[in-house]
């Protein structure tokens, strides 16, 4: 991995009151990667984020932007930015926005270019108030990629778009990634980050409590998942050796464990009639309940 | 993929006039589709001018002609509203709802945020004094000499500043749900204190007094002037007092607007 680093936070400090925000946190961003900053609320994602754009200064460390300062210009051209927070002008419509978003970089896309990228050809002439949440979603990342940006920062980019719309938006990203752009996500659907992350962090308290490639932080997780069919009382279950939890969703059982086949022994042995049987490593939801555990 | 900053750096000023442009159009076009702010603003100075300069206007004291007198002290009432809302309220709503923040994460160069406010707020202003002109003109039957006019639509325009920075110190301070009561709370009682609504002379000698603390009556006096009509103090006191105001307000508006989020 010798790509060279386009953005990084360096030994951050930040408190806001008495209250560590971000804690000596050290992040490094390579080019073309997609990297997911991942946490619980209140983790320091967003003030991390506010650093590397240069709208938070740090109390001590430095934040990097394309080896320059995030406050340059020259170094902000090269970013495309969605912010969860952000509210656009209600009473623009959405080619007045791309026009003017568009009039900030040196050689932006063009407008068809950023219609067809985005899907957003029937709603130019249309009002921003008057899209839906999704569609105010696909408006915000026209924005984020009108400039033709090196680095992209998506916050909770798909929150509020159904599910065909979501699928349709990582496909399009993917395409970008492929043309080398770089993508720093946060996000709290987590298969969103399975489906894009190249690297995953991993961040509470203001510190980075892991980070690696998104099948290292999905292996340090000792947890199997079994889910099947059975006629097993969930209670009954969460008594056997080695069963770490049990839930129960409709007719069929979840149960997490380190030690799946001494369980599995039990539950066939109770129950004959088990079936429907699946067996997986945990997802990143565990992973990260485990790291944030171990941590506190 | 590797670009150099270099090239990057300069927004070649041709496009960086054009970036201003879109933006000042963009801010008009905002305010103009906000019935709440565009309707008070541009219709306000219009209806208290038809009613007390154009219809009521005739006899008072002597030399003072209402419909020339008042179209001064409208274009001075008009003109308050866009800087005062055009920034306070709007600049407080932006704070708030995180649109200040994503501007500043792009690459907007940082002076365009207030200067397209500045000429949109100088664009409404003159959009009054024409409107109010044409009034007069019309239905008042005001006669000014061309230098005249001139001088009023240019007292007009530049006297929307230092209402923009008392708006904009109000909307780095107050947030987008307590801005507009704030504004009014400014914006009338100052046009009755200081003259503006009603003329001075008609109003109570403490009020007369303590006018010319208010910055709105110190414009008043300059629109009067520049038309020729009863005027206290001195052009160069007034002009000195408003530069002054507008320049304390911005300051300390900028501090705040540095650290704003």
């Amino acid at each position: 991995m010798s790509l060279p680093t386009i953005a990084a936070l360096r030994a951050v400090h930040k408190r806001y009151g008495t209250v560590p925000a971000l804690d000596g946190i050290d992040v490094a961003l390579r080019a073309g990667e997609v990297y997911a900053l991942l946490g619980p609320n209140g983790a320091g994602k967003s003030t991390a984020i506010a650093t590397l754009l240069g709208l938070v200064a740090p109390d001590a460390g430095r934040a990097e932007l394309f080896g320059a300062a995030p406050q340059t210009l020259a170094a902000r051209r090269r970013i495309g930015v969605m912010l969860q927070s952000a509210a656009l002008p209600d009473t623009l419509a959405v080619a007045e926005l791309l026009a003017l978003t568009r009039s900030y970089y040196p050689a932006p896309r063009s407008v068809a270019d950023v219609v067809a990228l985005a899907g957003i050809g029937h709603l130019l002439r249309r009002r921003y108030a008057q899209l839906s949440a999704g569609e105010q979603r696909r408006v915000q990342f026209a924005l984020a990629v009108c400039g033709r940006p090196d680095l992209l920062f998506l916050d909770e980019p798909t929150v509020g778009m159904d599910t065909e719309s979501r699928t349709a938006f990582w496909l399009t990203l993917r395409g970008l990634v492929g043309e080398g752009v770089a993508v720093l996500l946060t996000t709290h659907y987590l298969e969103e980050a399975e489906a894009l992350a190249d690297r995953v962090g991993v961040i509470a308290r203001g510190r980075l409590l892991a980070e690696g490639p998104l099948e290292a932080i999905r292996g340090r997780v000792a947890q199997r998942e079994i889910r099947c069919s059975s006629r097993l009382a969930p209670e009954r279950v969460r008594a056997f050796a080695q069963v770490r939890s049990v839930e129960c969703d409709g007719p069929r059982l979840r149960v997490v464990t380190a030690q799946p086949e001494a369980v599995l022994r039990q539950m066939l042995e109770a129950d004959d009639s088990l079936g429907d049987l699946e067996v997986r490593r945990a997802g990143l939801a565990e992973a990260l309940g485990e790291i944030t555990r171990e941590a506190a | 993929m590797e670009r150099t900053l270099a090239p990057a750096n300069v927004l070649p000023r041709a496009l960086a006039w054009r970036s201003l442009g879109l933006e000042v159009r963009c801010e008009f076009l905002r305010l103009l589709r906000t019935p709440s702010f565009a309707v008070p603003t541009l219709l306000f100075p219009l209806l208290f001018y038809t009613l007390f300069g154009v219809m009521l206007g005739h006899g008072g004291k002597e030399g003072y002609e209402a419909p020339r007198y008042l179209l001064a002290s409208y274009c001075v009432f008009g003109v308050m509203s866009p800087g005062l809302f055009g920034f306070g309220v709007v600049v407080a709503l932006e704070r708030e709802r995180g649109l200040l923040r994503l501007k500043r994460a792009l690459p907007m160069p940082p002076q365009n945020y207030l200067l397209a406010k500045l000429a949109m707020a100088m664009l409404f202003a003159l959009a009054i004094f024409v409107a109010l002109s044409a009034l007069a003109a019309g239905l008042g039957g005001v006669r000014l000499a061309p230098g005249q006019w001139l001088l009023l639509g240019l007292t007009s325009a530049l006297g929307v500043l230092p209402f923009c920075a008392l708006g904009l110190l109000v909307g780095t301070r107050v947030g987008g749900q307590g801005a507009p009561a704030i504004i009014n709370l400014v914006y009338l009682p100052m046009a009755f204190l200081a003259g503006v609504a009603i003329p001075l002379f008609a109003l109570p000698p403490m009020v007369r007094t303590l006018a010319p603390l208010w910055p709105a009556y110190h414009l008043n006096q300059l629109a009067h002037a520049a038309i020729g009509q009863p005027a206290e103090g001195a052009v160069g006191v007034h002009l000195g007092v408003l530069l002054a105001f507008a320049a304390i307000c911005f300051a300390i508006a900028r501090r705040r607007l540095a650290r704003a989020d």
